[in-house]
């Protein structure tokens, strides 16, 4: 089974992570720029970040033969902090970068004017640069998040097959579904969605546009889900091929029209240099 | 290492119309340099060049796009260096020994070997290094050691070498040793060579 995990924080997660990912079939990642469960105060501090998601993460991930691509945004929770606004200033250097591919995670939390603005500004950033974009729901009013997330999406021009409507729900897909918008469903241990659940919303709406992430951050989530995903899916009477497209072709599909995806050589079990391993501590 | 051979490395790329494009608009109007240089390895490509050995294609590439700019080799090559991704980084590193510059840049060899990233150390580790004070050199070369880059990428080994790295590298084999762990095959090599020399 090959895993494409198209939303996980890395960042927040240990080699022992990779290393088990790995094992399990994950062979590439699409790590959205997010907020760090500590509120940042000034745009340096995102300037830092978003260097290590294109520059450290990468290779971090390499060691366990992992491939690594990004998404920078600036997220809805710190948009409402006129600290971090300037961030959107700097983005357009990251939305040039090859690992970049995707605006995200925009999107609502609170629904506020603030994020309406980003939402709509950073939407126009992704038509600019010619990349797709990355839209978290949101976990609270959930419903009315959604719905006034796709007008904004339609306001901004930008294509629905380039938008990945993520964190969605039994109660959420249906106003998502014949928007020509791509489906993003997280897996999480208690919260948001389960492997049983998520095979019974693939039975109802298909395969096509719908994508499986742990969005595993340094919450209580579980980098394996994907995997467990695959299992359930098998279990429940699904054939590999449909396995493949949801936890592989799918986000190759949708992050494949930044054309900046670079899968070339993953059948390598692990980075090396020039013929030696690189698999050692710190220096 | 010369930008012509550089040029004619690069003559099997699939849009040598972008790269002529990128290379006149950037002699004439180097702040358009920063786009041309991240889109450099999608546009032209990754791979290794044929020749000059141990140079990739966007390496080759972006080296080119420096030395195309009419002056200020080094500023930009710092700002370039600063906001760059781990690719750009190195590929600045490359192309320092083909500027017209002198020994401005030695800052970003030392942010590069402060890293964890072993190809950026190892790109720190090229020609350009002859800049770089012998003390962070033999840390350099440490470095290489202990994370497994093999020592051929460091310029001028064998005459740079020096008593001191030698006794760095007995202390760290000897701590190998305690471990239980051997020492890469080049690093045991280069100490005979320097303990024979010295007792010599
Ligand atoms: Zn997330």
């Amino acid at each position: 089974m090959r895993i494409f995990d198209p939303h996980i924080h890395m960042t927040s997660r240990t080699t022992d992570d990779y290393e088990r990912m790995a094992a399990a079939g994950v062979r590439a990642v699409v790590e959205p720029a997010f907020w760090l469960g500590q509120p940042r105060t000034g745009v340096q501090s995102f300037v830092d970040y978003f260097d290590s998601l294109i520059g450290w993460e990468p290779f971090r991930a390499g060691q366990f033969g992992v491939r690594h691509h990004a998404t920078v945004a600036l997220n809805p929770k710190e948009a409402n902090d006129p600290r971090c606004r300037p961030v959107l200033d700097v983005l357009p250097r990251y939305l040039d970068k090859d690992g970049v591919v995707a605006v995200g995670e925009i999107g609502y939390d609170a629904m506020t004017p603030a994020e309406d603005a980003a939402l709509a500004g950073q939407l126009a950033l992704a038509v600019a640069h010619d990349l797709p974009a990355l839209v978290h729901t949101p976990h609270r009013d959930k419903a009315r998040g959604v719905e006034r997330t796709l007008a904004v999406v339609a306001e901004s021009g930008i294509a629905p097959g380039r938008v990945l409507i993520d964190h969605l729900n039994e109660v959420t897909v249906d106003l998502v579904r014949d928007t020509g918008c791509w489906l993003g469903f997280s897996i999480y241990p208690e919260t948001k969605m389960s492997p049983p659940r998520m095979v019974e919303l693939l039975k109802a709406y298909g395969t096509e546009r719908m994508l499986v992430n742990s969005a595993a951050d340094w919450g209580r989530s579980d980098p394996l889900l994907t995997r467990a995903t695959g299992e359930a899916m098998l279990d429940a009477g699904f054939d590999a091929d449909d396995v493949d497209r949801v936890l592989w072709r799918n986000p190759v599909e949708f992050y494949g029209q930044s054309g900046r995806l670079d899968l070339t050589d993953l059948e390598d079990p692990a980075a090396t240099f020039a013929g030696n391993s690189i698999l050692r501590g710190g220096a | 290492m010369t930008p012509d051979r550089l040029r004619a490395a690069l003559r099997g790329v699939p849009d040598p119309q972008w790269l002529d494009a990128a290379l006149r608009r950037v002699a004439t109007e180097p702040a358009a340099i920063p786009r041309y240089f991240a889109a450099a390895a999608r546009r032209c490509g990754r791979g290794p060049v044929p020749d000059p050995p141990g140079w990739t294609v966007d390496e080759a590439a972006r080296a080119l796009l420096l030395t195309a700019l009419p002056g200020g080799h080094a500023t930009v090559a710092e700002t370039l260096y600063r906001e760059g991704d781990a690719a750009e980084k190195r590929a600045v590193l490359r192309a320092l020994p083909l500027l017209p510059i002198g020994a401005e840049c030695v800052p970003l060899l030392h942010d590069a070997i402060r890293t964890n990233d072993t190809r950026l150390v190892a790109a720190a580790l090229g020609p350009y290094a002859r800049h770089l004070e012998q003390p962070a050199w033999r840390q350099a070369v440490l470095k290489c050691v202990f994370a497994g880059v093999p020592l051929a990428v460091v310029d001028g080994l064998p005459d740079r070498a020096d008593g001191e790295l030698a006794q760095m590298l007995a202390a760290y084999a000897a701590e190998r040793h305690a471990a239980g762990r051997a020492m890469p095959a080049d690093a045991t090599d280069l100490l005979d060579r320097l303990t024979t020399t010295t007792e010599a």
